[in-house]
């Protein structure tokens, strides 16, 4: 380790604290502007072109407003919770992969510069601990305010939290399960690995008896990609992803018509766009996680012929803010045209659906695994 | 260096956390206060290589645990003071003159030399195979208390629910 490794890696952890902040930039304007499409309005269009710098003019007008503190309020806790919120939707960032990576020379040996912040043995792990931690922003916010709606939208938050995260990690689960049988090195938890293990195409893992091998030709043209056996578990993961972030139509935690803002109504200036910043940054870490865990992460086509070196090496980063952005699309379309849960609906949902749904999917998953792995159980 | 340095901040913290624990007026800021030990636990584990560890102490006891006791603390009502009166007589003499003792027991292993504190491994440790040497440990070796405590969870789950459910009192309740 000498002063070149300990500098990429300082890149490394500023880019994926960049990325995710540039893409709420465009994310809270993309969803503003989705929104008004889908319901015949025109949006933002006056803070530069097509309204692109809303974002921006939103984000120092809370910057230099005042802030108010109401008079009940726990201080400590009340303070707290908008940084409590933001730190595990920045952590989670830092694990995901969002290129290839590349080598060069300099200071007189090759280093290697990988487009991830960390790569962790444990990264789903990670994810799903970090994701866990994020709603003490809620609960703190909504317990410390001292005021009745608050309170209520941060027991709610508990709730829903506690609720989704395990057909949440229950759908992870099932794509791990998947992941390993498609390497000779068996299972794996690193997200790097994961993308890793979805590049090239079906034809790779998939033996064919005799009668159907002109089926290979065709399973040669699709990508290795998770969603294909795994779809269930998306629709899953997807269904909870929207959970945990509190969006509509799961957004009872700060449902505008019962709770005025939820756990965020004492809050206003800096602090509140905290939580703004968090909600969207936390938006963005599940579909990237949802990339990562089923579309292949930065997979895709690479043109190595046709375009110069250095388009190639950001080609997958383009890939993966690609596919993340219609992840992000669907997220927005969801919002935009699903009316909200009552709570018992979103109580039975997470528990009477979603998480049954999820432990099937994981048996059938194991049975079709271990036939993969084993062989069948007569043979 | 960089390891006595998170040591350091590390345990100061997670001392700080388990005294608040202890001190806090605030039921809330008690359980945050346990929130603090359980992360500079989990940084510990890190530090010794543990990732998966680690994740869990974070997974299970930050996101579940502590969370079900924030919520059991809003629910059952945050305003009102707990009832901090002794009911046990001479209880704070008692507590002293156990906490000496204890003491006295720690001091005299510590001086008559029966105690070693524990040594750094000096083997290299394979880190990535935390994940992997672990779950082939509970599914080879440790199966059968990996099982059993799975029944063991169940049951109490089962018993939970059917202790909550049907009551005497709630024989008739049939919604939800």
């Amino acid at each position: 380790m000498d002063f070149w490794d300990y500098a990429i890696i300082a890149v490394r952890v500023i880019l994926a604290f960049a990325i995710p902040l540039v893409a709420v930039i465009f994310l809270v304007w993309g969803e503003r502007k989705i929104n008004a499409d889908m319901t015949n309005r025109i949006g933002p269009d006056r803070a530069g072109p097509w309204g692109i710098l809303q974002t921006v003019a939103d984000g120092l007008k809370l910057f230099f407003k005042e802030q108010v503190t109401p008079r009940k309020v726990e201080f400590i806790m009340y303070a707290a919770a908008p940084v409590i919120a933001l730190v595990p939707a920045f952590m989670t960032f830092l694990i995901i992969p969002w290129g290839q990576g590349f080598t060069f020379e300099i200071g007189g040996k090759v280093r290697e510069f990988a487009f991830v912040g960390a790569d962790l043995n444990v990264g789903v792990l990670f994810f799903l601990a970090m994701s866990s931690v994020a709603v003490y922003a809620v609960i703190l916010a909504g317990w410390s305010s001292g005021s009745k709606y608050p309170l209520l939208g941060g027991v709610r938050g508990t709730a829903q939290a506690i609720s989704y995260e395990a057909a949440m990690g229950l759908a992870i689960v099932a794509v791990v399960l998947f992941a390993s049988t498609t390497s000779s090195e068996g299972g794996t938890l690193s997200l790097v690995e994961l993308v890793e293990r979805q590049r090239g195409t079906w034809d790779e893992v998939v033996a064919l008896p005799g009668g159907l091998a002109w089926f290979e030709n065709v399973l040669g043209l699709i990508p290795r990609w998770n969603i294909l056996p795994q779809f269930i578990a998306f629709v899953i993961f997807m269904i909870a992803a929207v959970a945990e972030t509190n969006r509509a139509p799961f957004d009872l935690v700060e449902a505008e018509q019962e709770l005025v803002g939820g756990f965020h109504t004492e809050y206003s200036g800096f602090r509140f766009a905290m939580f703004f910043l968090a909600e969207y940054t936390n938006m963005f870490n599940m579909s990237a996680m949802a990339v990562v865990l089923f579309f292949g992460g930065w997979d895709g086509p690479t043109f190595e012929r046709w375009l110069p070196g250095f388009f190639v090496t950001m080609l997958p980063l383009f890939w993966f803010l690609l596919k993340t952005a219609v992840v992000l699309f669907v997220y927005i379309w969801i919002r935009a045209t699903w009316p909200r849960l009552r709570y018992d609906q979103l109580m039975t949902l997470g528990w009477k659906r979603l998480i049954p749904a999820a432990l099937v999917w994981l048996i059938a998953s194991t049975i079709v695994v271990s036939i993969r792995q084993f062989g069948w159980p007569w043979a | 260096m960089v390891e006595l340095v998170l040591f350091v901040i590390l345990g100061a913290v997670a001392i700080f956390g388990a005294l608040s624990v202890v001190f806090a007026k605030n039921p809330v800021y008690g359980a945050m206060g346990l929130m603090m030990t359980l992360f500079s636990l989990a940084v510990f584990y890190v530090m010794h290589l543990a990732h998966l560890v680690a994740a869990v102490q974070i997974i299970v006891y930050a996101g579940a645990v502590m969370t079900l006791f924030l919520f059991v603390i809003m629910l059952i009502g945050v305003d009102r003071d707990e009832d901090t009166s002794e009911k046990l007589p001479m209880q704070r003499q008692l507590v002293a003159g156990l906490g000496l003792v204890v003491v006295l027991i720690a001091g005299v292993a510590v001086v008559g030399g029966r105690f070693d504190w524990v040594r750094p491994a000096t083997s290299t440790i394979e880190v990535n195979g935390t994940v992997q040497e672990a779950g082939l440990a509970l599914f080879t070796d440790w199966i059968l208390p990996f099982e059993a405590t799975s029944l063991l969870l169940i049951i109490a789950a089962a018993g939970a629910i059917a202790l909550a459910y049907y009551g005497p009192r709630r024989r008739d309740r049939e919604d939800a």
